[in-house]
């Protein structure tokens, strides 16, 4: 196991340093000079220079380089051009509501999509199969920025059941420590508060957890039906529903590994749609962060919000290889 | 050994940055929440956990409006959601009626002026404390005004200039200001160069609020990230983007004021998230409500519907760095082809006039006699064509249009699309650009990325030179001129107008001006709105000023 | 054997997330049709999903060549004075807020949808093939170049890279295609080499090499067609992927541009009237929506039917 640990970061690590080449690279990919795109032709040359001192350009590439590379493994992840304030530090808060919103999304799609295939198995040929995996034929179709939409006109704007936009409620602000609201308002025993960060949480995680979901429904129906088919289960299913039970934890051992694969699959889908679920539901996260940082040219802050987002779901894929190792006994990593 | 080593360095790869990141992130926060905490602690001896509960006791104010501010030190910005923060925070030396545009004493208690206006005193309001706990005297006007007077400063940050500044009392080498002495702790004397008629007018903008000099001097660049001054709120947090959360100051030096105990201030730049918002209870007050929205406020008993009286200009600029936008045809041209009163009834519900001069016609001195450049594509393509154009622009035109809403202008980019599709009528092909707001203003100022840029004017001080020198004078280049428009017999005008005291004089010399103004086109003028807010039916005692900026101190909740 | 698959699961790891379906409902029967293309038709057309998903690809191919002639106003034209007007006799789909014709929007707004689907994916094919052939052909320093690049790409989510993209090179339709372009390179590539190789390795290859044919006679005659059908199915579901990511970029302002009537853009434009006007945020989704399941039912079908091996 340790050995497979060890080989598999090593593999990583390439890949790692060649991530921070093309982050890195991003700032010489623009156009022209990129101390001018960032201010300005009309900037003076003062500034520019200023600019470009502090962005290290005026050094030999390498040189910027390792110098990069320096910094990031100190922490650093530049300043920001338009707020002037350490990136590192700025963003803390912001990547804390991303991996909030992934986390219940990832929950919801899991939830739901095991049931639902499980269920589909069970009664296949029914007319909850059918309608579940249309549901999910359509889901794994679906725009989510659309489908936030749908729901914020349904649910808000129609209904008024949930709120339409952010995290919490302003009024009565969540005293953060982890910038985790739910895990903050558990801490300070504030269970109003934590059911009003939840409402809040259900129509974004929704809108992203739709594709994970339904890719997750459609996986554990088929290996489940597989399951089924053994004359183990044909048994138990003879006798009836009273045999559900059995066939459900059956089903849920069995159902573990392609759950894992998608969770490692989705995270980068889910990263990503981030920045759409949350420019629609106003969250807070690193993904509107790195788009506004888009919109105002700030390239110091798009770097490392892009770098910071991979390192994250390289670190998941790394996390869910060595989970495979753990859940599955079938595969023995010590001879591959 | 050595791959173990390896092993090692990949997992530093892997997880220092995280880590150093949590590290760093941890220290900030700690600060943060222990001020939260503070407030928190205060804030439960009324428990606010139920919301019926809270609706009795309401000190909370939050705001929802259409941009962020740019940045929290007044003296450096000019846009109209900078300044409204800025407000909260700082006083300047007089301040407006609220409502109005009259002047009224603020830190200032009162002023003398001498025979020949060249001579201001003014007796400051004794004991009154910045935020930050240091004294607010004569030095610290002193130390405030030499900031943005002195070109050489060295609290002049980086990137920093002091557009209102050099616009309201003339750019560096034709200053107004000669000199700004403290005569004793509380008295504070201005001499001027040349009289000039909106003085007092100009001192009571909010751009001119009065900062610690002990807070510029320990924070440098980062005080417009943390501003400190001695208004009614105390900056707490901003969260760029998001949110501005202000508080009570407790030491304020007007007694029973601010009667909120916080004011939380949300960008949200969709309209109708906005508006949803409202409607949800997520917020109290919203600015910029889109006439589109109109029936359903109306139709809605919790709330309330607030007119802010009309006092502005919205208007595109042509860019005269930018061929062929320096030729006056092709100016007059594009002036023929815009369908200002389709816009109007179409984006605007009756809530607009049609623009034809740059001041609101409310406002003294408005020329009734010009004449506006008519809707007619034909005499467009004329206008064209004597230009050397028959054909239309050869090339595509860059029509920057505003990403946020603004008072004057509550969805700029649907305006500007209604626009590009009128001029490509006549030969004219646009692509529309919206970049963040911030980023909008700096690259108009610069003038290198537009052609044609969309922007609005809401009057700060009630007189004509606010809008005429401000806006059109070659003075303000670079800074609120985004046109680069230049014209010597219009500066001329302009100077004269500020240096007469006597007021039907000042209005012919504007009157003039428009004339001239009219005829070089450097803008299309499109409308004068009255800006709509909503708000809920409980929320009293706000008032909202035409120049845009009030203070939230005398709001409170039924 | 867990790891091969799931490296080939990876493939795809992240594409905007939907619809990488690698096994599909067995009771869809999968017939292993090894035949030529006649007896691939037969299976496929028995395959109702993927029937349904053609017709859907096939409606809006037509709707998109003949807009011009279907679209009753101009995707461009405005009436101030119609504006937000609901469905009705003369506007089936509604207004939005500048008076123009949502049915005619749409309408031309698949030409669009269509237009980046077809043309990234064709560039990400043609660009992936070479890198993989070269890979997996020549191997040594070659391949480890390569799939240490494809690697990269691949771990950076796939909208992100393309919204960074875009952020370099400026926001436009163009560029928007060319990122989408960029990001899914090494889908293709990854395939390809993965084929090279397991053909490299049969025997008539080898005869081939000792009958002294030339590497790139080889390669033309009898590796690349045998990659084709790999590729068709990827490419198909690709197309989809493409389609989303290219209306995820219009969204945010970054693809299409205004008067263009992209289906994503159109979305964000009419987001603020969704109280007061629904059809104009419901119609360009559903649309989008659509033309996104019939590649994905047509992909899936494409699968079972062309490259049975792929399912498990």
């Amino acid at each position: 196991m340790n050995s497979y640990l060890f080989k598999r970061v090593m593999v990583l690590i390439p890949v790692l340093i060649g991530m921070t080449l093309i982050v890195f690279s991003i700032i010489h990919a623009i156009p022209g000079d990129p101390a001018e795109t960032i201010l300005g032709q009309k900037a003076t040359e003062q500034s520019k220079e200023a600019l470009r001192q502090q962005l290290g350009l005026d050094q030999p590439w390498l040189q910027q380089y390792f110098n990069y590379m320096g910094d990031l493994l100190q922490g650093d992840l530049g300043t920001s051009i338009r707020t002037k304030t350490p990136i590192a530090e700025e963003m803390l808060p912001y990547l804390a509501a991303t991996l909030e919103l992934t986390a219940a999304s990832m929950l919801f799609a899991t939830f739901v999509g095991v049931n639902a295939g499980i269920l589909s198995a069970w009664k296949q040929n029914s007319w909850f199969d059918y309608a579940a995996m249309i549901v999910a034929l359509i889901g794994v179709s679906m725009p989510i920025f659309w489908l936030g939409l749908m729901e914020q006109l349904l649910f808000a704007i129609k209904l008024h059941w949930l709120p339409s936009i952010g995290r919490m409620d302003q009024r009565d602000p969540v005293e953060s420590i982890t910038n985790l609201y739910i895990i903050d308002t558990i801490l300070a025993g504030r269970w109003d508060q934590l059911w009003t960060v939840i409402k809040h949480l259900i129509l974004p995680s929704i809108a992203l957890g739709t594709i994970p979901m339904a890719i997750i429904a459609r996986m554990t129906r088929s290996s489940m039906l597989e399951v089924m088919s053994s004359d183990y289960i044909r048994t138990a299913k003879a006798k009836g529903m009273s045999q559900f039970l059995v066939v459900y934890k059956h089903a849920l051992k069995n159902s573990l590994i392609p759950v894992l694969t998608v969770v490692g699959l989705q995270t980068g889908s889910l990263l990503g749609g981030a920045v759409l679920t949350e420019t629609i539901f106003a969250w807070p996260g690193v993904g509107r962060y790195i788009y506004e940082a888009i919109s105002s040219r700030d390239y110091p802050v798009i770097q490392s919000g892009i770098l910071i987002i991979a390192f994250i779901f390289v670190f998941i894929n790394l996390l869910v290889d060595l989970l495979y190792a753990a859940v599955d006994p079938r595969i023995n990593y010590n001879k591959g | 050994m050595a791959k173990r080593k390896w092993g090692n360095l990949a997992l530093v790869l892997t997880l220092g940055a995280a880590l150093a990141l949590s590290g760093c992130g941890g220290n900030g926060n700690n600060a943060d929440s222990e001020a939260t905490a503070g407030t928190n602690a205060g804030a439960t001896a009324a428990p606010e956990s139920s919301p019926e509960a809270a609706k009795d006791a309401q000190d909370t104010l939050i705001v929802g409006r259409g941009g962020d501010s740019a940045s929290l030190d007044p003296a450096i910005v000019t846009d109209g959601e900078s300044l409204k923060i800025a407000h909260q925070v700082f006083d300047s030396l007089l301040e407006y009626k609220p409502g109005t545009s009259e002047v009224q004493a603020s830190l200032a208690d009162s002023w003398e002026v001498s025979a020949d206006g060249l001579t201001y005193t003014f007796k400051l309001h004794p004991g009154v404390k910045f935020h930050d706990g240091t004294d607010f005297n004569a030095e610290a006007v002193v130390f405030n005004f030499t900031r943005w007077s002195d070109p050489a400063s060295e609290y002049k940050f980086e990137g920093d200039s002091f557009d209102y500044y050099d616009s309201m009392f003339g750019p560096d080498g034709s200053r107004v200001i000669k000199e700004v002495k403290a005569v004793d702790e509380t008295t504070v004397q201005f001499v001027l160069n040349q009289p000039q008629a909106p003085f007092l007018q100009n001192v009571a903008m909010t751009c001119f609020g009065i900062a610690s000099p002990t807070a510029i001097k320990e924070k440098k660049e980062n005080f417009k990230n943390e501003p400190v001054g001695t208004g009614p709120f105390v900056f707490k947090e901003w969260k760029h983007n998001d949110s501005i959360t202000l508080e009570k100051n407790a030491d304020y030096w007007e007694e029973g004021l601010p009667k909120l105990n916080k004011v939380i201030v949300r960008s949200i730049p969709d309209n109708s998230a906005r508006f949803n918002a409202l409607q949800n209870g997520e917020i109290d007050l919203m600015e910029d409500l889109s006439p589109d929205d109109l029936s359903t406020l109306e139709g809605n008993s919790e709330l309330q519907k607030i007119e802010r009286p009309p006092f502005n200009v919205a208007y595109l600029g042509f860019n005269f760095n930018k061929k062929p936008f320096d030729d006056v045809k092709v100016r007059q041209a594009l002036n023929h082809a815009v369908n200002k009163q389709a816009i109007i009834d179409a984006f605007f519900s009756g809530q607009a006039t049609a623009a034809v001069n740059p001041m609101p016609p409310s406002l003294w001195g408005y020329n009734d006699a010009v004449q506006d450049y008519e809707y007619d594509l034909e005499k467009a393509k004329a206008l064209l064509a004597e230009a050397g154009y028959p054909d239309g622009l050869p090339e595509t035109v860059t029509l920057y249009a505003m990403p946020v809403s603004r008072p004057y202008m509550p969805d700029g980019k649907k305006v500007a699309e209604a626009i590009q599709a009128d001029w490509e009528k006549i030969g004219v092909k646009t692509t529309i650009e919206s970049p963040e707001w911030a980023t909008y203003l700096d690259d108009t100022k610069a003038g290198e990325k537009d052609d044609i840029y969309m922007l609005g004017w809401t009057g700060d001080n009630g007189d004509p030179d606010n809008f005429l020198y401000t806006l059109l004078d070659k003075d303000a280049i670079p800074g609120n001129n985004r046109s680069f428009y230049v014209n010597e017999e219009l500066h001329t005008i302009l100077i004269n107008a500020q240096k007469e005291t006597d007021q039907t004089k000042r209005s012919d010399l504007y009157k003039e001006a428009q004339e001239i103004i009219k005829a070089d086109a450097p803008w299309i003028p499109l409308v004068h709105t009255t800006p709509l807010l909503a708000a809920k039916a409980n929320l009293k005692g706000y008032v909202p000023g035409p120049t845009g900026t009030e203070y939230y101190s005398e709001v409170y909740f039924e | 054997m867990r790891q091969s698959i799931r490296a080939s699961i990876t493939i795809r790891g992240e594409t905007m997330g939907q619809a990488t379906l690698k096994i599909t409902p067995p009771n869809v029967p999968a017939e292993k049709v090894s035949g030529p293309w006649g007896d691939a038709w037969r299976a496929f057309r028995k395959n109702k999903t993927a029937m349904l998903g053609l017709c859907i690809i096939v409606f809006f191919i037509l709707v998109a060549l003949l807009a011009p002639l279907l679209a009753p106003y101009g995707y461009k034209e405005q009436e101030l004075v119609n504006r937000l007007k609901p469905p009705s006799g003369d506007h089936w789909f509604g207004t939005d807020d500048l008076g123009r014709d949502m049915f005619t929007r749409i309408l031309y707004g698949a030409r669009i949808s269509l237009w980046v689907g077809f043309f990234s994916v064709i560039g990400s094919i043609i660009v992936g093939t070479l890198l993989g052939v070269l890979a997996g052909f020549y191997g040594r320093w070659i391949d480890m170049l390569i799939s240490r690049v494809f690697d990269i790409l691949l771990a950076f989510p796939s909208i992100l890279l393309a919204i960074a993209i875009v952020a370099i090179l400026g926001p436009s339709l163009r560029n928007a295609l060319l990122a989408i372009a960029i990001v899914n390179i090494p889908t293709y590539g990854r395939l390809v080499r993965a084929r090279v190789l397991s053909l490299k390795s049969e025997e008539y290859i080898t005869a081939a090499r000792a009958i002294g044919m030339k590497n790139s006679r080889i390669l033309l005659t009898h590796i690349l067609p045998n990659s084709l059908t790999p590729i068709i199915v990827q490419g198909t579901l690709g197309i989809a992927t493409a389609i989303i990511e290219a209306a995820a970029l219009g969204f945010l302002g970054l693809g299409a541009q205004p008067p263009d009537p992209e289906w994503g853009k159109m979305l964000s434009d009419s987001r603020q009237f969704i109280q007061k006007a629904p059809w104009t945020v419901i119609f360009p989704g559903l649309s989008i929506m659509l033309t996104v399941l019939g590649f994905n039912l047509m992909g899936d079908g494409l699968r079972d039917v062309l490259d049975p091996r792929m399912k498990n």
